[in-house]
């Protein structure tokens, strides 16, 4: 039991680095990104081959997992800026596209990674810590050097520039900023992110599978709501920009602490994407039933304030 | 400073839609002109001022600004010699950002976007005497996110940024058009403030006779596309409402009696 919430909460931290991305586009740019699911696996994907078939440095396999991530955004944005094609269904295009792609570059729908050396197994062997722990030290300390270095990138002239770009593109244009430049950029680092992510997913499952990432953008979102949920419920300012990153990564960990707890429930696991879509859904629309009501629940019938 | 020869602009161009919005206008602004430009609905006004902004392309014709032509330049290459505040409140600052931060990005209208930090100090404290020039009480609230704003404060803000750095030409489209008539009313005094203090030349679009006569040193209406009427110095100063109205009447003839209505 406790060995399931550690491993959930393993989980979490590692696909809370893709939840950063996601954050990215969901909240800085206002879109909803789904380049996600294909990058995410694109990401394990390319780690796993390197590691299994070329004998790469699995760290390695991490940075290029970062790399495949940042150009299938570019593509995405491309398809976006240049030509004109909505964000949601070019994004959809570069999914669909990376499918066939991932399977192109494992030649098979999965592989396995489980006699190799991986990033969480050597660091385990060589602090003597049990491979959960590893992987939850390993995670949190990436975890936490990615919202600092998110924190200081959009502080940076580049950075606000993009948060405009999401807020108020005539503004942005207005301002001399090419906002074809800023979009690109977000997805870029987003899906740079979550193709980071899934290497580290890889690599800490022991397998690639091109199915992987199916569904990562449901998680994702959930993983952000939760978080902010969680952000408001906390007493004091969590406003600032750094809490609202953390509470995302935060936010992912619960995604996959609920989700320990109903499988330990007895819950199908092929159940948990209706679960994560029901949650979503609920996320979405709570607040704006809430406000309706508050505006209905306002009106008084004899005018009098 | 600024000059338009024979440009034009029509909108859904083979549909039955078809609109000529400039029909071949031809404009001269001398450096430190602050022109009012007044005309009736569809006169072609903010397509003007758009033309300039580069919002969209020009059919045919050139724009000089400053020595450079600037017809075919993107919107954001014009960015640098240009301050515009629009119509909409909403549309000249980013709600969901601080005060200070819609300003840094203001300050840096043009410039090449670096990975520096987006704000340093020492402009944080120029910005607090800046807005404590507006005299709305803002400079206290660097902080507060732009959002918690009333439409006349966002509209003041955003004249401040759009003359934070000295813009070669300052485009003003109807930037009052949607606030109250006192909001309005403080709103254009900052103007006139800021660009007889600055010595900005202007370009200032409105549907309001008595601030297009009151404020400026030139006048210009335009009808269908073109400019009807252009006046300036000592016979603008002199100029009242009555003669406006019968130029009105002149050019427009028949649809003067909405026009009327419209201008009030």
């Amino acid at each position: 039991m406790l060995l399931a919430f550690q491993g959930a909460v393993a989980q979490g931290v590692l696909w809370g680095i893709m939840v950063l991305g996601v954050y990215i586009t969901f909240r800085l740019l206002d879109i909803a990104d789904l380049t996600v699911d294909g990058s995410f696996a694109l990401g394990g994907c390319v780690c796993a081959v390197l590691i299994v078939e070329r004998g790469v440095n699995p760290l390695l396999g991490l940075v290029a997992g970062l790399l495949v991530g940042v150009v299938a955004g570019a593509v995405t944005g491309l398809l976006n800026t240049l030509f004109d094609i909505p964000a949601i269904l070019a994004g959809i295009l570069t999914q669909i596209g990376l499918w066939s792609v991932n399977l192109r570059i494992m030649g098979k729908a999965n592989i396995p990674l489980l006699k190799n050396p991986n990033i969480f197994t050597g660091f385990a062997k060589a602090a003597g810590l049990p491979q959960n722990l590893a992987t939850i030290i390993i995670g949190g300390i990436v975890a936490a050097s990615l919202v600092a270095i998110l924190y200081w990138f959009f502080g940076t002239e580049i950075g606000s520039a993009l948060r405009a770009t999401g807020n108020n593109e005539h503004m942005v244009r207005a301002l001399g900023v090419d906002t074809r430049v800023t979009k690109l950029i977000a997805l870029m680092v987003s899906n740079g992110l979550v193709g980071l992510s899934g290497a580290l997913v890889c690599q800490s499952q022991k397998y690639a599978d091109v199915g992987m990432g199916t569904g990562a953008i449901i998680v994702g979102l959930a993983a952000i709501v939760i978080g902010e949920v969680l952000g408001r419920l906390m007493p004091g300012k969590l406003r600032s920009f750094s809490s609202r990153l953390i509470a995302a990564v935060v936010g992912s960990i619960v995604y996959f602490l609920i989700r320990a707890i109903v499988l330990q429930l007895g819950l199908d696991p092929n159940d948990m994407k209706l679960l994560s879509a029901i949650i979503v859904a609920l996320a979405l629309s709570v607040p704006v039933v809430w406000e309706r009501q508050q505006l209905r629940a306002s009106y008084l019938k004899g005018g009098e304030a | 400073m600024l000059t338009l020869n024979n440009v034009r602009k029509t909108f859904n161009r083979g549909t039955v839609n078809e609109k000529v919005a400039l029909a071949g206008i031809s404009l001269h602004l001398d450096r430190g002109e602050f022109v009012t430009v007044i005309g009736g609905n569809g006169a072609g006004k903010s397509t003007m001022l758009n033309s300039i902004a580069g919002v969209f392309p020009i059919d045919s014709g050139t724009i000089v600004l400053g020595g450079d032509d600037i017809s075919r330049l993107p919107e954001h290459a014009r960015a640098k010699y240009l301050g515009r505040v629009f119509q909409d409140p909403m549309r000249g600052t980013a709600a969901d950002m601080q005060i200070d931060e819609n300003l840094a990005m203001a300050a840096r209208r043009g410039k090449t976007r670096t990975l520096r930090w987006g704000i340093t100090k020492a402009e944080h404290e120029s910005y607090a005497s800046e807005l404590a020039k507006l005299g709305l009480g803002l400079e206290t609230r660097l902080s507060d996110k732009v959002g918690l704003l009333s439409g006349g404060q966002r509209q003041a803000l955003t004249l401040l940024m759009a003359t934070l750095q000295r813009p070669d030409l300052l485009l003003l489209d109807e930037h009052t058009a949607a606030l109250d008539p006192k909001t309005a009313a403080k709103v254009l005094e900052l103007t006139e403030q800021i660009v007889i203090e600055e010595g900005l030349t202007t370009l200032m679009v409105t549907h309001n006779m008595h601030d297009a006569i009151r404020l400026g040193n030139r006048l210009i209406m335009m009808a269908d596309g073109k400019v009807i009427y252009d006046v300036r110095g000592e016979e603008k100063a002199h100029l009242h409402r009555a003669d406006l109205m019968a130029k009105f009447e002149e050019a427009a003839g028949e649809e003067f009696s909405n026009d009327r209505m419209l201008l009030g």
